[in-house]
């Protein structure tokens, strides 16, 4: 098909497209990085986007982004830096000039270069590229607008929608440059406009025009070649980190034999749990969509307190509203799941970008002593087997539980080896047993301290459950003072004897040695990444990533005692840090933060641990 | 303690009794309100256990600890949400908000709107004595303009809500108002909520002994209730007063009332009570009218029939779980695009 002479093998690729935030590039990104799963490579992506849904056309604040990163080898992140950057226009040029690797390949629609296009992306002069000196880089200009204009000119359809699949030329050209088979997104046309053929003939069209243009013109060698990754035998699947944690809970629901409630609020970047489970009602998922944030979780909590998992989802600022009733489910002893999707903060902060500032929240945030227990995903995929655990520790144990995630893991994607349910356990709630004598509704499991759970409906344990202090024993209101300390012991050990679930904190590299990464949740595919370049050039460094913040794994300390140095990295100014330096004292802890709503940089990581490697 | 109830013998008012002491003021309204319910619940045909009392924060919400039903004490103005999820989760059951007007008008105002706007099937009491008691003395959203209290020392600035008004303002099906010692009537419009399918408002004039002693006293004193309260039952004509000789008539686009035998009126002329009918105008009227201008309404004024939330909820779930092509969650991880590496 193709006459290349100049292929270049690769070991990784990272590509990023840019343009408006109307210009479809969250679309092209997506089936760009289909594609290259289908092939066999590994990937994981990153979408960047603004919380405006359409700023100004053109200016640099209304650019979307997405970013894939596709190897023959594993792939732990979107990657750092861009090795080829589509932008659709001037803003999306500026916008994203930091992020291209030097001497790296930019494809532009030379038809949004124009005089008004360049002062709205606040260029001075008529040449970006000399203004902003990319004369090194592989520039590729190409008349994107006027060709799809030109290809879709007798199609009957309206300039609007002809100029709406340029995506499609651009993603054509792309697919030419890295050697890549346009049929999966042919086929994802035919399933999506299936309706409407004219759209159909259109989009496939356009990118073939795209590919063959690329191929013409040869402006774009050379052309790389990524050959599949040797991963794991099995059935795959791409997943982001919401629909992950969507499907983690149904799947609690299915192992615990209880209807899946969730009371929600819609809130970036956590609105697509709650979408993802109301179309589910195929597994009698009920969600409710809530006046407010608030009404989300008590909700969750009604649910919960008639038999039901109850769960609720949000970000940061709803963590906050939630936060009295998330007492009330501390108080109540009822199982519940708070996902908390962090974004930058505080108040509305950046929506749609991705920090660990709501850790501390997550811990504390509570008027009493309120403790929960407090879980975080670590990459997109993951997400699922954490909803999953969330949802059986709350159940097993009666007690309410955080999970985090963040906007990086909830729109990120990687492709996800598809677990067998028969391989998760099932799930068992202590519901007291019909025909119980003398049951009072706080006595507890001597080993978990979980209390039983009696639900509405069922005949002979009418009892009252409440926000009030309860006696020790039968829940009743009790002011007794010795009592209240009893009990505030009581719902703390509870959530200690959580580990007893908890399994082991693995170290990834070095058993022991110099310096020992640690970070938690969303961050795991940087720090891990880093790792490996740090072993490569043979440094002694060992990562240990945390998923489970409240309670700790029991063997954190013996981790954390193998190393002479503890770096503890995180997107705050250092929340886990000091919560481990709390549990753990007697260790020398380092931080390494960045709070810029963006994930680390696996650079970033590397160079900070080598100069402290020097020092 | 839970007590194995045998359900085959008929339950009475002394079987809804928990064991905790109650504790609200002597002589406060609340007690009443409770012989009522707890009269009614047996009357209902349905089983203890299938009772669930939920309440916010304030000298109402303490009811549910002297329930013997299941029973949740929530957070300030939450109950009808945490009510919603009970009664979603499990449509069985007979789901009862106990609340007062600072707990359902004040910071719970937002999730009573919505609420009724979703036509949950909830019994929501509201217990109206125009303060806040268990905070001991300040204003709440239902004082009487002009009221003083401890937090408007020289009378409050801001226009009440009237309960009625807010429940048909927010597309409510069924509204009734009682006043705390009228047993008999509450009895009636307990049971008439329960049955009713949907959100069923219910509010009742309680008096607070300490706080707002006498508040409603004007229309519920016993030397002057049947003059200043006009009895609503569905299909009857209004007519009250202690020689039932006046009657309320629709007068152009208002009510009005007048006396039987009067000015040319008949008892012909008098309106007839239409709680069923859909559109809310009248019901609207009814709600608002004001002493000494009107008598007060009491009884049902309002109950409309429609589908509830709950019930198109699981209906919905019926219909997408026919057409789903999913059996498990197993089929749900393996749908749609997929690839396999050997």
């Amino acid at each position: 098909m193709s006459k290349k002479t100049d292929v270049i093998e690769r070991e990784e690729v990272v590509v990023r497209f840019a343009g408006d935030s109307g210009d479809g590039m969250q679309l092209t990104g997506t089936l760009f990085s289909d594609t290259s799963a289908f092939i066999g490579n590994d990937l994981s992506t990153f979408p960047d986007y603004p919380s405006e849904i359409r700023a100004p056309q053109g200016t640099i604040g209304g650019v979307s982004g997405f970013q894939v990163h596709f190897g023959h080898k594993q792939v732990n992140t979107p990657g750092d830096y861009a090795d080829v950057l589509v932008a659709m226009n001037p803003a999306a040029l500026k916008a994203n000039l930091k992020l291209i690797k030097s001497g790296g390949t930019i494809i532009v629609d030379q038809d949004s270069f124009t005089e008004k296009n360049f002062r709205k992306a606040g260029y001075q002069t008529d040449d970006p590229i000399k203004e902003d000196q990319l004369e090194g880089y592989n520039i590729i200009k190409a008349p994107i607008s006027t060709l799809t204009k030109e290809t879709l000119k007798d199609e009957g359809l309206d300039p609007k929608s002809i100029l709406r699949s340029k995506n499609m030329f651009a993603l054509g050209m792309v697919y030419w440059l890295f050697d890549r088979p346009l049929k999966y997104t042919e086929q994802f046309f035919e399933r999506k406009f299936k309706k409407k053929p004219k759209v159909i003939d259109a989009n496939k069209k356009v990118l073939e025009a795209g590919y063959n243009y690329a191929e013409t013109v040869e402006l774009l060698t050379p052309t790389y070649r990524v050959s599949p990754a040797p991963i794991e035998k099995g059935i795959y699947r791409n997943i982001d980190g919401n629909k992950a944690t969507a499907w983690g809970f149904i799947a609690a629901s299915e192992k615990s034999g209880l209807q899946l409630f969730c009371g929600s609020y819609p809130i970036t970047p956590a609105s697509e749990i709650l979408q993802e489970l109301s179309t589910r009602r195929d597994f009698g998922v009920k969600t409710f969509q809530a006046e407010d944030e608030i009404a989300g979780i008590c909700t969750a909590i009604g649910a919960s307190f008639a038999g039901s998992l109850g769960v609720t989802t949000t970000s940061g600022p709803g963590l906050a509203l939630k936060s009295e009733a998330l007492g009330l489910a501390v108080m109540a002893e009822l199982p519940l799941v708070v996902v908390d999707v962090q974004r930058g903060g505080p108040s509305t902060g950046l929506p749609t970008k991705p920090e660990q500032s709501d850790l501390l929240q997550a811990l504390y945030g509570r008027n009493g002593e309120s403790p929960v227990v407090v879980i975080a995903a670590s990459t997109p995929s993951n997400c699922f087997y954490y909803a999953f655990t969330a949802a059986k520790i709350a159940l097993e144990h009666m007690v309410p539980v955080v999970l985090m995630t963040d906007g990086f893991l909830a729109n990120g994607s990687e492709p996800w080896r598809i677990p067998k349910m028969a391989d998760y356990p099932d799930i068992h709630p202590p519901f007291v047993p019909q025909g119980e004598k003398d049951w009072m509704p706080y006595a507890r499991d001597p080993e978990k301290l979980s209390r039983t759970w009696a639900v509405p409906g069922q005949p002979g344990y009418e009892h009252r459950i409440g926000g009030l202090e309860k006696d020790e024993l039968k829940g009743s209101v009790s002011h007794d003072p010795q009592n209240h300390g009893r009990m505030v012991y009581l719902r703390e050990e509870k959530v200690n004897r959580v580990v007893q679930d908890v399994p082991d904190l693995k170290v990834e590299g070095e058993p022991s040695g110099e310096i020992l990464l640690v970070g938690w949740g969303g961050t795991y595919g940087h720090l891990r990444t880093a790792l490996d370049e740090l072993q490569k050039e043979g440094h002694s460094v060992g990562l240990a990533h945390f998923n489970y913040i409240r309670p700790l794994p029991a063997n954190t300390h013996q981790v954390l005692n193998q190393f002479n140095r503890i770096v503890v990295c995180e997107l705050n100014r250092g929340q886990f840090i000091d919560y481990l330096a709390m549990q753990h004292p007697h260790h020398t802890y380092l931080k390494y933060n960045k709070v810029q709503g963006q994930p680390f940089t696996t650079v970033e990581i590397t160079e900070h641990v080598k100069k402290l490697l020097e020092a | 303690m839970a007590n194995n109830n045998d359900q085959s013998t008929k339950l009475t008012a002394k079987d809804f009794k928990s064991d905790q002491e109650v504790r609200w003021c002597p002589g406060c309204g609340d007690h009443a309100i409770m012989n009522a319910i707890q009269r009614a619940l047996p009357q209902m045909n349905i089983p203890r256990e299938k009772f669930a009392f939920i309440s916010g924060i304030g000298c109402s919400s303490r009811f549910p600890y002297y329930m013997n039903t299941y029973g949740f004490h929530g957070i300030h103005g939450r109950a009808s949400a945490i009510a919603s999820g009970t009664k979603s989760a499990n449509p069985d059951l007979s789901v009862w908000q106990i609340t007062g007007d600072g707990d359902s008008m004040a910071i719970g105002g937002n999730h009573l709107i919505h609420t009724v706007r979703r036509n949950v099937d909830l019994n929501i009491v509201i217990f109206n004595n125009e303060i806040y008691g268990l905070t001991k003395g300040q204003y709440s959203p239902t004082s009487k303009y002009g009221a003083v209290t401890k937090t408007s020392p020289y009378g409050t600035i801001e226009n009440p809500f009237h309960p009625g008004e807010l429940v048909i303002g927010a597309q409510g099906k069924f509204f009734a108002r009682s006043v705390d010692l009228n047993m008999k009537l509450n009895q009636e419009i307990f049971l008439e909520a329960q049955k009713h399918k949907g959100t069923s408002v219910v509010e009742i004039l309680q008096n607070c002994v300490i706080y707002n002693d006498k508040a409603h006293a004007v229309i519920a004193d016993k030397k002057h209730r049947e003059d200043r309260q006009l009895v609503l039952r569905h299909g009857e004509p209004m007519i009250f007063g202690k020689n039932r000789d006046k009657g309320i008539v629709l007068e152009g686009l208002r009510l009005k009332v007048v006396e039987i035998g009067k000015d040319g009126y008949t008892e012909d002329d008098i309106l007839v009570h239409d709680a069923k009918t859909k559109d809310p105008g009248i019901h609207l009227m009814l709600a608002n009218m004001q002493y000494p201008e009107f008598p007060v309404a009491v009884g049902i004024i309002r109950s409309v029939e429609a589908d509830t939330y709950e019930h198109k909820l699981e209906e919905q779930i019926d219909q997408v779980r026919e057409q789903s092509e999913y059996q498990s969650v197993d089929d749900l991880l393996q749908s749609g695009n997929t690839w396999e590496v050997k």
